[in-house]
């Protein structure tokens, strides 16, 4: 489905984001990419769209070559790739509506879009998406009315409402509290699983990572150091790719988690996501 | 062990000062200081006093504070019209044809959205623009097209870009780059993103702008007025020519209103934009 081969990123200031990452994500997969700060995790994924220039290496989606497509080539694969940001990244004085047909702007021609005229057919999509994500009640409101959690759903939609191939999800729960993380994981876990969609979730929380991922794959300082499924996360690993830290501690309260997910106790999920 | 562990606290906090701000060595700092102040004290003593020619002025004075106390709108009252007339069609028909130049230019002028040597054109575009002064932008027209408001139309065009122009590129350059990243990675061309993610963001600021350089134009038809360029800025020339104060009077009340009613009606549209 994705596949980089040797992908490098070794950006103007010398700083070596990415060195070699040979990487393969399978149809349906959802993979966690787990790392310190700075490991090149962002990088990462905005190499795949190209929303940061790889140095070098190759991208394949579905034996297209992403990193050689022109300008307008390169507009008709973003349109494919789905994308969740940290902070929404919603325009925040535009309306629900405008934010998730924003979605297919890689579609629709200029005039269309300005004169927000899309298709039937599109307008259908988005409201069907905004009862997805639970947001039904709200597609005319201004973007900047709602809650962190809705904002993010809208986010969600927005990167559907692209019909994508792949969904590349960055930090998606950053800003969120402990409960409303949770449910944002869950609903991007079960909307992958409902179309088989791949992902990429680049997060922070290894509880969450491991709670809603298909496969773990750990980067440090560019490099992949670990690559397996959630349960193969033990104590060494986490080691190697985080650094020596009391790993025990975190994996007792994400245990006393699984036990009351609904409830979601904060203060358990706080100290999980340190 | 270290030099500061050997003293107390008490001590190191008695020894603490604020790093000088600016000049690191204290003797340039004083010597600074008071070359500057010598400078100052035999600047101001350069500057010839007349006094008898201050006291023949403040009997001027008081004659015009006079004619202003005793406003005559009835005698010049024609004069008056047509100079107003013509002074609020050369305000609007130059801030409408200045804010058409003025946005695709401050669009390019905007470091984050255009190519570097469009970027290098607009700038140079809006230097020339704010490097002269209305008056003298005037006085050039006045000399090319003649007297009349035509020069001013031209004259406050001019100036409207470079206003317009640089504060609307400052402004897309300080938009949220996450909401532009956001719409560019759906497939959204260049179009596409300057409509979605750039405009809603800088349209309240480019309303506000406008109206304010509305109200910066009508002052300046005024002035401009009476270097030639029409307007009711002629006018007053006029009338302060024939030493008919009570009309000068008149005149400079009707700016006054004119400049407190679009002053209140702005701040209320900008109120109602954000």
């Amino acid at each position: 489905m994705l596949r980089t081969e040797k992908l490098t990123k070794t950006y103007r200031t010398g700083d070596k984001a990415l060195a070699e990452v040979d990487l393969e994500v399978p149809a349906g997969q959802i993979l966690g990419l787990i790392g310190p700060s700075g490991a090149g995790k962002s990088t990462l994924i905005r190499c795949i769209n190209r929303l940061v220039e790889p140095t070098s290496g190759k991208i394949f989606l579905k034996d297209q070559e992403i990193t050689g497509l022109s300008r307008s080539g390169l507009k008709r694969t973003r349109r494919r790739i789905g994308m969740i940001f940290q902070e929404y990244a919603l325009v925040e004085r535009l309306s629900v509506m405008e934010n998730v047909l924003s979605g297919r702007l890689g579609y629709v021609p200029f005039w269309r879009s300005f004169t927000r005229k899309y298709p039937i057919e599109d307008i259908e999509k988005a409201f069907t998406l905004l009862d997805r994500v639970g947001l039904s009640d709200h597609a005319t409101k201004r973007a900047d009315a709602l809650s962190g959690g809705q904002r993010q759903r809208v986010g969600i939609a927005r990167a559907l409402e692209q019909d994508p191939d792949l969904l590349l999800v960055d930090e998606p729960t950053a800003s969120l509290d402990p409960k409303t993380s949770r449910r944002i994981m869950r609903l991007i876990a079960e909307i992958c699983r409902e179309r088989s969609l791949p992902a990429i979730i680049n997060i922070h929380d290894v509880v969450l990572a491991q709670g809603f991922t298909d496969r773990i794959v750990g980067l440090n300082a560019g490099r992949v150091v670990f690559d397996g499924p959630p349960d193969a996360l033990d104590t060494e690993a986490l080691t190697t790719i985080y650094g020596e830290e009391d790993w025990a501690q975190m994996r007792r309260a994400s245990d006393e988690d699984e036990d009351d997910d609904d409830q979601a106790s904060p203060d358990i999920a706080l100290v999980a996501s340190r | 062990m270290s030099a500061a562990a050997t003293l107390s606290a008490r001590e190191r906090a008695r020894a603490w000062r604020r790093p000088p701000v600016l000049i690191q060595s204290a003797a340039w700092r004083y010597t600074i200081y008071i070359g500057f102040l010598a400078y100052l004290v035999l600047a101001s003593a350069s500057v010839e006093v007349n006094i008898p020619r201050i006291m023949e002025g403040l009997d001027r004075g008081w004659r015009f504070i006079e004619g202003f106390l005793v406003p005559d709108f009835s005698s010049r009252w024609t004069d008056i019209r047509n100079g107003l007339i013509e002074s609020l069609t050369m305000t609007v028909t130059s801030t409408v044809v200045g804010i058409i130049i003025s946005v695709p230019i401050g669009i390019g002028a905007a470091r984050n959205v255009a190519p570097p040597a469009i970027y290098l054109t607009c700038r140079a575009i809006i230097a020339v623009s704010r490097s002269f002064q209305e008056v003298i932008i005037a006085i050039l027209f006045v000399a090319m097209f003649g007297f009349g408001p035509f020069a001013g139309f031209v004259t406050l065009s001019f100036a409207t870009i470079g206003f317009l122009s640089k504060l609307l590129a400052e402004d897309i350059e300080d938009i949220d780059a996450r909401q532009v990243e956001a719409v560019r990675a759906t497939g959204a061309g260049w179009w596409q993103v300057i409509n979605y993610a750039v405009q809603p963001q800088v349209m309240p600021r480019l309303i506000g702008l406008s109206l304010y350089r509305l109200d910066i134009n009508f002052r300046e038809s005024a002035v401009i007025g009476i270097v030639g360029a029409g307007g009711i800025g002629a006018t007053l020339n006029t009338a302060i020519d024939r030493y008919e104060y009570d009309s000068a009077g008149a005149i400079l009340i009707v700016i006054i209103l004119i400049v407190m009613v679009s002053e209140y009606a702005s701040s209320i549209i900008r109120k109602r934009v954000q």
